[in-house]
């Protein structure tokens, strides 16, 4: 969805650019949680009843899931959005005045010239991205699905271990991030253009 | 769609809404931002330091940074719920943990948790000033507090000010957050009077739309400042 939005963005049809442009702020001006509740408690009551009260039926551990699942899709598509859009737009314009002038079409520049560099080029914000998703998934323990955030609270609140109990999940998390930065960084070096040193990330805001 | 509403149920609330909610959630923003860049400005100086004296304060700001930049903030809410009473009562050496209330443990929360993000962002700021101006501050014969006051700093703050304000609009939209220790912010208080009400649609839709105006609006006065910023330089 973020690279779909993202490409659209910079297309040169006004109105597409728009709709994408106005998709992004409605998602991205909205809190997280806020946005949870609207998946989880209000969507069902909008759709058509038979939709809705199946959404609200699903056996337990789905019915909190999939609109967990579905709203960090697409709060996280928001910011892929943009981090692609600015990857785009940070191309040296003869780019894309190469692809044309070899003949390509316009979605064929895309595909073969700006895609394959913009996505090379925003890696590291995508790392961060990445685990922001992680961390964001976290507020879903809200709509009462146990993610690892929830089962520390859960523990806490059967037990009574809260320092444990949170340690457990700090330790958890910074696990995971690890792994996500050393990962990440072996796909960097993969794919890597050689002689081409990408261009400098701009300050992250966000967490 | 909008046929079975209840518009009545919003406008019964509007005071509850934004007198206790909605003043919950602007002062905390504001305490948590003026804290956090005070705070997250101290980090990025002792994350910049040079000399090999304070190489430990180097290292206990960045690890401090890193720890909070990888943790879930629900999860440092929860964290600082349960630890402010505990060290606050060290602090004063009671023999109990101390009474923190809501409000209280949500400010030290953000502000705390914000100064991680807040840092990284006055780094790069410091690091824009070119190493010239530092320079010159000493060839002036200021010291470095005076230095960094008067030189550095507020050239900082001025490249950074755009990117802080939006960091400022993401934390505005994060206060919703201390919905997990109950407080009663504006999205706490809209979630009181849908579950009370039995109005869970139309509250919920109404608290999306205030965020959606309000962050809004300020992202678009964020991008104007920008702009004109970005011209004079």
């Amino acid at each position: 969805m973020g690279a779909v939005v993202g490409t659209l963005r910079t297309a040169p049809q006004r109105w597409l650019a728009r709709a994408c442009a106005a998709y992004v702020e409605l998602f991205r001006n909205i809190p997280l949680l806020v946005q949870m509740f609207l998946w989880f408690f209000v969507l069902p009551e909008l759709l058509p009843e038979r939709l809705g009260d199946a959404m609200k039926q699903m056996p337990p551990p789905w019915s909190s899931y999939v609109p967990a699942v579905l709203c960090l899709g697409i709060y996280m598509s928001v910011r892929i959005a943009e981090q692609v859009r600015a990857g785009i737009q940070s191309l040296p314009r003869g780019q894309s005045l190469a692809g044309t002038a070899l003949g390509l079409t316009l979605a064929q520049t895309y595909r073969h010239v700006l895609l394959p560099m913009t996505f090379r080029i925003i890696l590291p914000p995508l790392t961060s991205e990445f685990m922001n998703t992680i961390k964001n998934s976290a507020v879903a323990l809200t709509i009462g699905l146990l993610e690892l955030t929830g089962r520390a609270r859960a523990m806490q609140e059967f037990s009574f271990q809260v320092f444990e109990a949170f340690a457990a999940a700090t330790l958890i998390y910074l696990v995971v991030n690890v792994v996500v930065v050393f990962g990440m960084r072996r796909v960097e070096r993969s794919v890597r253009v050689p002689g081409y040193i990408g261009a400098t990330a701009a300050v992250q805001t966000g967490h | 769609m909008f046929a079975g509403f209840d518009f009545d149920v919003i406008e019964r609330s509007l005071p509850y809404l934004f007198r206790e909610g909605m003043v919950f959630t602007v002062t905390l923003t504001a305490l948590a931002m003026t804290g956090g860049i005070v705070f997250g400005t101290a980090l990025a100086m002792m994350r910049l330091a040079t000399s090999a004296a304070l190489a430990p304060l180097v290292w206990l700001a960045g690890a401090y940074v890193n720890l909070m930049r990888a943790l879930p903030l629900v999860l440092v809410i929860f964290w600082f719920y349960f630890l402010v009473p505990w060290i606050g009562g060290w602090l004063i050496g009671a023999r109990q943990t101390i009474q923190v209330g809501a409000f209280w443990s949500a400010v030290i929360t953000f502000t705390m948790f914000e100064a991680a993000y807040y840092c990284e962002i006055m780094r790069a700021g410091i690091q824009s000033v070119s190493r010239g101006q530092q320079s010159a501050g000493y060839a002036l014969g200021l010291n470095y507090w005076r230095t960094m006051g008067h030189v550095v700093l507020p050239q900082a703050f001025r490249n950074m000010l755009p990117v802080l304000l939006t960091q400022t609009v993401i934390l505005f939209q994060d206060t919703s957050l201390v919905y997990v220790i109950s407080a009663t912010d504006f999205l706490g208080a809209a979630a009181k009077v849908a579950n009370r009400d039995h109005r869970l649609v139309e509250m919920y839709l109404f608290a999306a739309l205030v965020y959606l105006v309000v962050s809004y609006v300020a992202s678009r006065y964020v991008g104007r400042l920008q702009a004109r910023l970005a011209v004079i330089r």
